[in-house]
């Protein structure tokens, strides 16, 4: 591709610093490698330019004005085990859905981990509800593989889950969950899905440097990683809100 | 040749267990060999004379000063489209999009994000960039699934879209000229994967586009609302594990045995948040749809992006179906890898993925006790022209009819053509089409994802029922093409081919040899 930038679209202007600057080089989603949007330049010119765009929607913006040192999630656990694929939170059959769609991305909370085999007799949403008890989401290795499908962590946020806390993620799931600011993707250190029952009643604290997990039904704790390079993503409110606090887009209209 | 040491690497992953190495003719190591790399340097186009370096003890670039770097073809397609000139896996960086692509499924979803985020005035930043192929739930009366396509043909009016294959006549999809079917196959086919470009689309086996040397991977709504009113996104650079496969591919062998086989070896995890870069003499000898079959199922070992090194094979494939001026670029011979497996394919056999999962791998000849209840064959993964030749192949060598039914659903309306007119050879000039109605299988249906992912509750072969199914699609996990209970056999169109004639899973030898 050798076509400059500005040939391809003449909006776009070529005065793009990549908000990474990091010289030295760091392991792979170390918790160390902070993605910091404060050093951008300041002469930094917008990605596009178009008219003020409209910021109605409940999704970007419902973690973007909240303080960020420290972030508490209580409620019920749900378990699953390994390898949840996005198939069982969200079958195919329900794809239909369009999650910008206000109605339908109601009736896809309700069908949030519909898909779990009839072994998990406690059902995430019952029956006829369009919510969940449950806040919380505990989960084994590999937790959302399978398909690409946004469907899937936008059904577990709008049945009301507001975190889960997996062994490890497939990647796609993990970060349409960060884009999306549906729900808040946490890793624990141990196989906290061995030591937790669906029903336990649980705390999560986020804090800067070590975040827990307080399961107060067995009494224990445990250490949940450092969100890494989807923190400051995250902590503006998803993919879009961040790109405009880097300066990419132009801010939405009040 | 420049070296690199990578043996202290932070990087360099644990030895796979030794107990591979014995029987197949499977061995993993954990450093990069030097000899391989040759082979993919034989390819490259520029013979870029590299900064020889002396080994270093660890990979930070701080501490190399001014001495290249080499990068891997993933980092360099990522370098260029970022428009840097050193790219090292970890790097978060913002990456020039060359086609985005999207579906009946997502494409509405993906146009609501973009027009709340830059306004329903806003303009697409690119409309010869963006291709829309609606394929997922066509041939249905579901009636949410015809609106989405109808929001779909809206969008693309307004925003002027040149591609858009679109379908109005759900009674026949011969009345549709416009109509593809498959959006990774269609992709392929009218030209769009090129190499050294960057794909992205709103499905997970967008990584398909990987068979022809580019960066090629599946993004959500959200990403891809972003995309289209930036033609930008931002990615980390993944690490890139090497796969080379050598050795001559068995008769009996198809492309589906070997991702599988890798996937079993690896895990459905093994790759994720990684490149598999597949290189190797069997690879050179692969057509472009059974590189595509390879590189399909990359996200089923959770990989970001499979890749293959553009040749001739390639540039045949891509010179024949587009005018679009494209670059491919190669490993670099000091280049780092994360992991290196090596196969001799010469020595691989049939292999299946039991319910319920992709790396539940199994030699097709030990399950031959397992009865079946149907056979699949379509998809993006097993549905194109050769799978079906394959299958017909078999067909026709065993003389038989099929034991249970089977199913037949074409990629693509170029797909379903070739079935009925492209002779099979060996078999005298009958078709496809000719061959399967002789072996009793249902008629090739209209083309589209089909049961693969089981749909709305009319689609076409859905799993409606606990049954056993043998398919050359994708995943297995519970309740993917339909019933919670089914259970998923995947496998080569050969083996689907012969285990239909059976009614149990079977090692396509059986007839073959």
């Amino acid at each position: 591709m050798a076509a400059s930038l500005q040939s391809v679209n003449p909006t776009l202007s070529r005065n793009l610093s990549s908000p990474n600057n990091s010289s030295s080089f760091a392991p792979f989603r170390s918790p160390f490698l902070r993605f910091n949007s404060t050093t951008v330049a300041s002469d930094f010119k917008p990605l596009v330019s178009f008219r003020n765009a409209s910021s109605s929607s409940p999704f970007v913006t419902r973690s973007a004005a909240e303080p960020q040192e420290r972030k508490t999630f209580h409620g019920l656990c749900y378990v699953v085990g390994d390898n949840i694929d996005t198939d069982q939170i969200i079958p195919a059959e329900f794809l239909t859905l369009v999650p910008s769609n206000p109605d339908e991305y109601e009736k896809l909370g309700s069908h949030a981990l519909v898909g779990l085999p009839a072994a998990y007799k406690e059902r995430f949403v019952q029956p006829g509800e369009m919510k969940t008890k449950y806040s919380i989401i505990i989960g084994g290795e590999n937790f959302g593989c399978g398909s690409s499908r946004e469907h899937a962590p936008v059904c577990l946020g709008a049945a009301g889950a507001k975190a889960v806390v997996a062994q490890s993620y497939a990647r796609i799931f993990f970060r349409n969950s960060v884009a999306t600011g549906e729900i808040y993707p946490l890793d624990s250190e141990v196989r906290v899905c061995d030591e937790c029952k669906t029903g336990d009643v649980a705390t999560i604290e986020l804090r800067e440097g070590d975040s827990i997990l307080i399961n107060h039904t067995t009494g224990k704790e445990y250490k949940l990683k450092a969100i890494g390079d989807a923190g400051p993503v995250i902590d503006a409110g998803g993919i879009f809100a961040y790109a405009r606090k880097a300066g990419m887009i132009p801010s939405a209209a009040p | 040749m420049a070296s690199s040491v990578i043996s202290s690497s932070p990087f360099v992953c644990k030895s796979s267990s030794s107990s591979s190495k014995k029987d197949l003719g499977f061995s993993s190591f954990t450093k990069s060999s030097q000899i391989s790399i040759h082979r993919c340097q034989k390819k490259s186009i520029s013979r870029k004379i590299v900064s020889v370096m002396a080994p270093q003890k660890d990979r930070s670039p701080g501490t190399t000063g001014s001495v290249k770097t080499g990068m891997t073809m993933t980092e360099k397609i990522l370098a260029r489209a970022a428009e840097k000139s050193l790219v090292v896996p970890g790097d978060n960086i913002w990456v020039n999009v060359d086609v985005l692509m999207t579906h009946d499924v997502c494409g509405p979803g993906a146009f609501g994000i973009f027009k709340r985020e830059f306004g329903e005035k806003a303009k697409v930043w690119d409309p010869e960039k963006i291709v829309v192929i609606p394929d997922h739930y066509i041939f249905t009366a579901d009636k949410r699934a015809n609106r989405n396509v109808d929001i779909m043909r809206e969008h693309c009016k307004e925003q002027n879209i040149k591609y858009f294959y679109d379908i109005t006549d759900l009674g026949n999809f011969k009345a549709n000229p416009d109509y593809k079917g498959v959006c990774h196959v269609a992709l392929a086919q009218e030209g769009h994967c090129r190499p050294g470009e960057v794909l992205l689309g709103t499905d997970s086996h967008t990584c398909t586009a990987g068979a022809f040397g580019q960066f090629a991977t599946g993004i959500g709504n959200t990403d891809a609302g972003f995309v289209l009113g930036t033609g930008k996104i931002l990615l980390k650079v993944p690490p890139t594990m090497r796969f080379i496969l050598d050795g001559e591919m068995p008769s009996y062998l198809q492309a589906k045995d070997l991702i599988l086989q890798i996937i079993g070896e690896i895990s459905v995890a093994g790759a994720t948040y990684k490149t598999m870069e597949f290189s190797g003499t069997c690879i050179e000898s692969l057509s472009m749809e059974e590189r595509m079959t390879l590189c399909n199922m990359v996200v089923e070992a959770g990989g970001k992006n499979g890749v293959i090194p553009p040749d001739a094979t390639t540039l045949n494939y891509v010179e024949n179906r587009t005018s679009v001026p494209f670059e491919p670029v190669y490993s670099d011979g000091n280049a780092s890898f994360v992991a290196d497996y090596r196969f001799d394919v010469s020595k691989l056999e049939p292999v299946v993925a039991k319910p319920h999962s992709p790396d539940n791998r199994a030699l097709a000849r030990e399950c031959k006790d397992v009865k079946i209840d149907r056979v699949y064959i379509g998809s993006c993964t097993g549905g194109k022209t050769e799978d079906f030749m394959a299958a017909a192949k078999l067909f026709h060598a065993a003389g038989k009819k099929v034991k249970v039914p089977t199913f037949l659903v074409p990629a693509t309306q170029k797909v379903w053509m070739d079935v009925y007119a492209l002779p099979v050879p060996g078999s005298g000039g009958k078709t496809c089409a000719q061959i399967f109605e002789e072996a009793g299988c249902d008629t090739p249906a209209s083309p589209s994802c089909g049961a693969c992912l089981g749909g709305p509750a009319d689609t076409y072969a859905r799993l409606n029922e606990p049954q056993v199914c043998v398919s050359t699609t994708n995943r297995n996990f519970p309740g993917r093409m339909g019933h919670k209970e089914g259970q998923i056999y995947l496998a080569s169109p050969y083996t689907a081919a012969a285990s239909a004639l059976t009614g149990h899973v079977t090692d396509p030898r059986e007839f073959l040899q």
